[in-house]
């Protein structure tokens, strides 16, 4: 053996005595506690500073009082998101529709008043922020919904009819949709089924009602190009 | 404390830790899927109510009827309309690309003035008022100089309330120069005022016809009102009906017809002929339609005998025989001609001999027949009085020498402008009005066309798109294009009813353009006096409603009003003994061995309207690819010259010199070239511009000796490897 060798082997001695006679407890509690450290700092990051960095909000132009406006008319929802004759949804009003009442400013709220300035008198149409547009890769019907399986706004909607307020856009800052798809709950938890309205959502309430949604011989489940035409 | 390598490692792997039970991996996963599923930069196309708006198509002179799918205020395609009388529901690749002329790069999007060298594209946007008031001035100008006849106006049809008030407002200034642009509906004009003795035009029962004779006539190639013929077409298919297609070239209605008689170019009139002395000599022809006819027989019988006609035409006798016999113990036959989509006049020999073909038979104004009818007749405005400057100018000849001497039976000579302005006509042009038209492309011979409008001091183009003419003009005052405007729009285009389509507005203006209606009655009441008056409406809505009177209301309610019930101009064709040689190709076959004869395709747009961007994707690429465009030789002429498919050669012809690539085709006879119209533009946009090569440039108008109609059918040419 070489003086070389010798104090290499001695050095593993060493070592060998450190970790297998275990004597230095508090080492051991760095590592945990640097595990934890690890552990909390990141679960800050993904719980909390994450969708705060994912997300961006927009307010919207003006804030619109649906509860106001579902107390004035006759017939509900429908009464402005209605179906047109060929069976397609209209969706957000257009202006054309507000105007009806909206000629000059109703109330004297500042709302009211950007309303009109901005948007009746110059004849442009309202740039509404939609809460609940499904990315452009869903088909999705609400004829066949509400008309065909007789589904409630609020199943898909919640009490959106009974805001005072309009509430800010918030937006996914990577794919651009709404959080309302995804939901609020940054884990993808939901109490409600008006919570999150992802894939599984849909598939799960079709799932439900399953006699009729077997579209798909194979798994006897709605196939992918009911929604994904 | 000592953070060791450890106390690291355990960092990261608590942090790991950490983070896998957070929702960040697993939503960052998701959301970049959604991402990459949809890009955020890919158009998405609004969502919104969706409409149809009805109208009347005006690309070409078909006058079909579509329906246009609207989302909100967006048009998003054009669909042909149903139960339409001309197209039901049908509509062709032009009509169905119209969106991209609507929405497409090669608008010009507001009036401007020169500000660089003709030509050089260099235009400073103006407003209406200060465009109206250059016009107007620069116009008035001339005027009291006494030299309002130094004025002319080329319009690309003469149909309808627009090119009516430009027509109008030629008048009432006091310039006779108002010129339409050249067609087949020239020479079959002529035709009808020669063989009937009266104005009209011809229509066809091609539905109820049983057997087809044509000579050159693009049936599915954009001949005629295209959609319906594609109809035809089929209707034919179905019921068995015989379609012999007689042409140089074996074209898609060639491909598609029953028989295919290739014949020599140029000779399609020699056919006819040989095919009519064939049924009077055996007797096949029905006297009840013809008069006077014993000395054009006695002719016909001496100078087309059958195996004269077979050496001329290339067809064998044999041939011949049968074409007469199956033409002639047919039901219902019926003979059509003007070569291609009809965008050249032609010979009135030739018009005339196919037209006596049909009266041999006794079709004229049958079921299934060929109608002499008159064109519709619904625009009576009172007479322009004119003033002393406007009767001066109107007694000066026209420029092209239309209507007067050895031109008397032509209305419109546009092939003699060129020549007229170089130096050969009565008088100097000081300016020019262009509508609908693009001569510098359009015209045989552009190269002198061009010069031509190099010499006129002013031209004002009204085209709504970035078109030759356009880019030689001084000033430019677009017109809406025709899905924002209102319009009527007769149609002629060989239907056997009087059918006025409404253009009405899809869609409001895109850009700051005006309806040339508007503009020309702008115009006139700034000039004031005797133009003025001529022009007492308030504006052109209320012009085209007081004219069309009460075919108005229903052509807002149906889009359409049809006279079915229509008086021939007359029932019997009178033939006369002619000595009109036949119209030969201009060169010297010593020096120009071959024949470039032009063809027509329903892919590539003729005229006014260039191929927009979805169109010129479906041409082949043996007639354009890249830059390069093709011509159509025989193996044999290939081999001759030392060429193959897809060498680079240089075509000369008497006119001009281009580079091509060559595509061998059996399909064409050893000794002609054929190349497509409706390529090599310098205009319009990136996806048009400097494809392939302008025909034009390599022929040159020649001129029929009985009206002076520009009757080429090809030029002389020789092809050299390049
Ligand atoms: S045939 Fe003519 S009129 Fe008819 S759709 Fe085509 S371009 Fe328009």
């Amino acid at each position: 053996m070489s003086t070389l060798d010798k104090k290499a082997k001695e050095a593993m001695d060493d070592d060998t005595a450190h970790a297998s006679g275990g004597g230095d407890n508090g080492a051991g509690g760095f590592i945990i506690l640097f595990f934890i450290i690890g552990f909390a700092a990141s679960m800050v990051l993904g719980w909390v500073v994450f969708p705060k960095l994912l997300y961006s909000q927009k307010q919207q132009p003006f804030s619109f009082n649906h509860a106001l406006h579902v107390g004035e008319v006759d017939e509900g929802c429908e009464s402005c998101h209605f179906f047109r004759e060929d069976g397609s949804f209209s969706g957000i009003p257009k202006l054309a529709q507000c105007t009806d009442c909206h000629e000059e400013p109703m109330g004297e709220t500042e709302d009211e008043a950007i309303f009109v300035e901005q948007y009746v008198a110059k004849e442009r149409e309202v740039p509404w922020f939609s809460y609940s547009r499904q990315p452009d890769c869903v088909f999705f019907s609400h004829a066949a919904h509400v008309v065909g399986a007789k589904m409630d706004c609020v199943a898909c909607h919640g009490h959106i009819g009974e805001s005072e307020r309009s509430r800010p856009y918030e937006y996914n800052r990577l794919t651009g949709y709404s959080r309302d798809i995804w939901g609020k709950n940054i884990a993808g938890f939901k109490n409600n089924s008006w919570d999150r309205m992802k894939m599984d959502d849909c598939a799960q309430c079709h799932k439900e009602a399953g006699i009729i949604h077997t579209s798909s011989v194979q798994t006897q489940r709605d196939a992918c190009f009911v929604c994904h035409k | 404390m000592k953070v060791d390598r450890r106390s690291f490692l355990s960092f990261v792997i608590g942090g790991a830790a950490g983070t896998a039970l957070s929702p960040l991996p697993w939503k960052l996963m998701d959301d970049s899927s959604i991402w990459s599923q949809m890009w955020p930069w890919t158009p998405v196309p609004p969502d919104g109510e969706v409409v149809y708006e009805d109208s009347t198509c005006t690309l070409c002179p078909g006058g079909c009827g579509i329906s246009v799918r609207k989302v909100d205020h967006r048009a998003v395609k054009i669909e042909g309309k149903k139960g339409h009388p001309v197209n039901d529901g049908g509509i062709c690749i032009l009509g169905l690309s119209g969106l991209q002329l609507l929405y497409g790069p090669t608008r010009i999007k507001s009036p401007m003035k020169r500000i660089g060298e003709r030509g050089q594209g260099k235009w400073q946007k103006i407003s209406w008022d200060e465009a109206m008031a250059i016009l107007t001035e620069k116009l008035s100008d001339i005027r009291n100089k006494g030299e309002a006849h130094t004025v002319a106006a080329i319009a690309g049809t003469e149909g309808g309330t627009v090119p009516a008030l430009l027509q109008r407002f030629m008048t009432a200034y006091g310039s006779p120069n108002f010129i339409r642009t050249p067609s087949h509906q020239d020479a079959d004009e002529l035709a009808v005022k020669t063989l009937f003795g009266a104005s009209g035009r011809t229509g066809f029962d091609l539905e109820n016809a049983d057997y087809i004779l044509s000579f050159g006539s693009g049936i599915v190639d954009g001949w005629g009102s295209p959609v319906r013929m594609f109809r035809a077409s089929s209707l034919w298919k179905e019921k068995n009906v015989t379609v012999v297609q007689v042409e140089p070239r074996l074209s898609n209605s060639a491909a598609k017809a029953t028989r295919w008689i290739p014949v020599n170019p140029g000779t399609e009139a020699d056919l006819a002929l040989g095919i009519a002395a064939v049924m009077i000599a055996q007797n096949m022809v029905d006297p009840g339609a013809v008069a006077g006819a014993g000395g054009w027989e006695n002719q016909l019988l001496a100078n087309y005998g059958t195996k004269k006609v077979s050496q001329v035409t290339g067809v064998d006798a044999g041939v011949i025989l049968e074409l007469a016999k199956g033409f002639a113990k047919a039901n219902r036959p019926l003979a059509l001609c003007g070569r291609g989509k009809g965008l050249v006049a032609e010979s009135l020999r030739e018009t005339a001999a196919v037209y006596a073909l049909n009266a041999l038979t006794g079709n004229i104004n049958q079921e299934g027949g060929m109608w002499a009818i008159p064109e519709a007749d619904y625009i009576r405005w009172p007479d322009v009085a004119s003033d002393e400057l406007a009767s001066a100018g109107l007694a000066q000849p026209r420029l092209d020498g239309a209507g007067t001497g050895r031109y008397a039976g032509a209305r419109h000579l546009l092939n003699r402008l060129a020549d007229a302005v170089n130096g050969g006509g009565p008088y100097p042009l000081q300016a020019l009005l262009v509508a609908g038209a693009n001569p510098c492309y359009d015209l045989p011979d552009t190269r002198s066309v061009r010069m031509a409008l190099e010499r006129i001091p002013f031209i004002v183009s009204f085209s709504s798109f970035n078109d030759e003419t356009a880019a030689m003009a001084d000033l430019l005052l677009p017109d809406h294009v025709y899905l924002e405007r209102y319009g009527d729009v007769p149609v002629g285009a060989g239907l056997a009813q009087q059918v006025i389509g409404l253009s009405k507005p899809v869609v409001s203006p895109q850009f700051n353009t005006r309806h040339l209606g508007e503009t020309l009655i702008v115009a006139a009441r700034t000039m004031g006096g005797a133009t003025a008056d001529a022009f007492p409406w308030d504006n052109y809505e209320t012009c085209l409603e007081e004219t069309l009177a009460e075919k108005w209301d229903a052509l807002i309610e149906e889009g359409i009003w049809v006279e079915a019930d229509i008086a021939p101009v007359a029932d019997t064709v009178r033939l006369a003994v002619t000595d009109a040689p036949a119209v030969q190709a201009e060169g010297d076959v010593n020096s120009f061995p071959l024949l470039l004869i032009p063809y027509d395709s329903i892919r590539l747009s003729s005229g006014y309207i260039g191929d927009p961007p979805f169109m010129i994707k479906t041409v082949s690429g043996t007639v354009v690819k890249g830059k390069d465009g093709f011509i159509e030789i025989n193996p044999q002429t290939a081999s001759a010259t030392g060429l193959s498919e897809g060498s680079v050669a240089t075509l000369t012809t008497p006119r001009g010199e281009a580079r091509v690539r060559v595509h061998l085709f059996e399909g064409i006879q050893p000794g002609v070239v054929a190349m497509a119209r409706g390529l090599g533009h310098t205009a319009y946009d990136g996806y048009l511009a400097g494809k392939g090569v302008n025909v034009n440039e390599l022929i040159g108008p020649v001129e029929d000796p009985s009206s002076g109609h520009d009757a080429a059918w090809g030029i002389r040419a020789k092809l050299a490897k390049a």
